[in-house]
């Protein structure tokens, strides 16, 4: 469900910068979004195509890039990349230990724009 | 036809939300009103919560309330009737509030001297997480019927949260909740998150609750 506004944002921000660069129309967004958020890359580009309809960006395709969670040890301080699915029974690959602190995994971030 | 161009845009898709919820920490700030967010799962405990805590800093501190729900006023009904002022946010089908709702939020709240606001967020453990409401304190409650595997299986709100509230630990006899798995869990993602546990319930663990949240008023206050 908060796919929506988070989309709206999304549109908002590529029509600026579409004005800004005075495209006539936008192909493709490229997105980074971190893996721990569970936001539907099929949701997200559904509502975008509702969303954007009538406006310059109807029919740009997101391209979504998954970003890794990443944990360092709290140890030993290296940093591994890790899934959701493993983060309630972590390893560290070097030493070991099974307390870590989250690193990245949590963004939002619209990283560049294809436009005509 | 043209040739296609890449512009570099490098924007937080989220930015609107975080400068409007950034102005109302600011402004509450300035009045030394502290603004809690309390997000959990629906029937977790959240309005029993709030009516404790009204009882717990009775004569202390003043107390507002804003409640959020899909469509209904039964939470903000019983928040005055036991004696707090409370409006209620109809979200009219969305699953959070962001930051302009508890603007509204706060512009409906008709007396402006509080020491406290809690915002009582919509009962679902995935978008409010999302979402920057300008809280100062984010709170979650967690409550033993629901199970120690949450923490797997919504990281994000779990990862946000200043204190999680395990509630209705008078069930735990009756389950197989793990609280020191639970812990662990919630530790990778939040190594600073404070947990107690408690139950609105019997009031077991109820004081540390309310110390916690006096010391973070009268912290904020200075």
């Amino acid at each position: 469900m908060h796919e929506m506004p988070i989309t709206e944002s999304i549109l908002n921000i590529v029509l600026k910068h579409a004005v800004m660069n005075k495209a006539s129309k936008v192909m493709a967004v490229h997105l980074q979004i971190g893996r721990l958020s569970d936001l539907e890359d099929e949701w997200l580009q559904r509502y975008f195509d509702y969303l954007s309809k009538g406006t310059i960006a109807e029919g740009a395709k997101l391209e979504i890039e998954r970003m890794p969670i990443v944990v360092r040890c709290d140890a030993c301080s290296t940093s591994y990349e890790t899934q959701v699915d493993k983060i309630g029974n972590l390893v560290c690959p070097s030493c070991g230990a099974e307390s870590g602190t989250l690193v990245s995994g949590r963004e939002y971030y619209i990283k560049s724009m294809e436009v005509q | 036809m043209a040739g296609v161009k890449l512009i570099e845009v490098k924007e937080e898709i989220m930015a609107d939300n975080a400068k409007q919820a950034e102005t109302i920490r600011g402004e509450l700030h300035g009045k030394k009103t502290m603004l809690l967010n309390l997000m959990s799962s629906p029937g977790s405990g959240k309005t029993s919560l709030i009516l404790r805590t009204m009882d717990g800093l009775k004569g202390s501190f003043n107390l507002g309330v804003i409640e959020a729900d899909i469509d209904s006023t039964v939470d903000a009904e019983k928040v005055v009737a036991a004696g707090a002022p409370a409006v209620q946010l109809k979200t009219g089908g969305f699953c959070h509030l962001d930051a302009t709702m508890v603007r509204q939020g706060l512009d409906a709240l008709t007396e402006k001297n509080f020491d406290l606001i809690i915002i009582e967020n919509v009962g679902n453990l995935v978008c409010p997480a999302e979402f920057d409401t300008g809280a100062h304190k984010n709170v979650m409650i967690l409550s033993v019927p629901e199970g120690d595997d949450k923490p797997l299986k919504y990281p994000l709100m779990f990862s946000v949260c200043d204190l999680l509230l395990i509630n209705k630990t008078d069930y735990l006899a009756l389950s197989d909740f793990d609280i020191n798995a639970l812990r662990k869990r919630v530790l990778v993602l939040n190594p600073k998150i404070v947990i107690l546990e408690i139950s609105c319930k019997t009031g077991a663990g109820i004081d540390d609750w309310i110390d916690w949240l006096k010391k973070e008023i009268e912290d904020f206050k200075k």
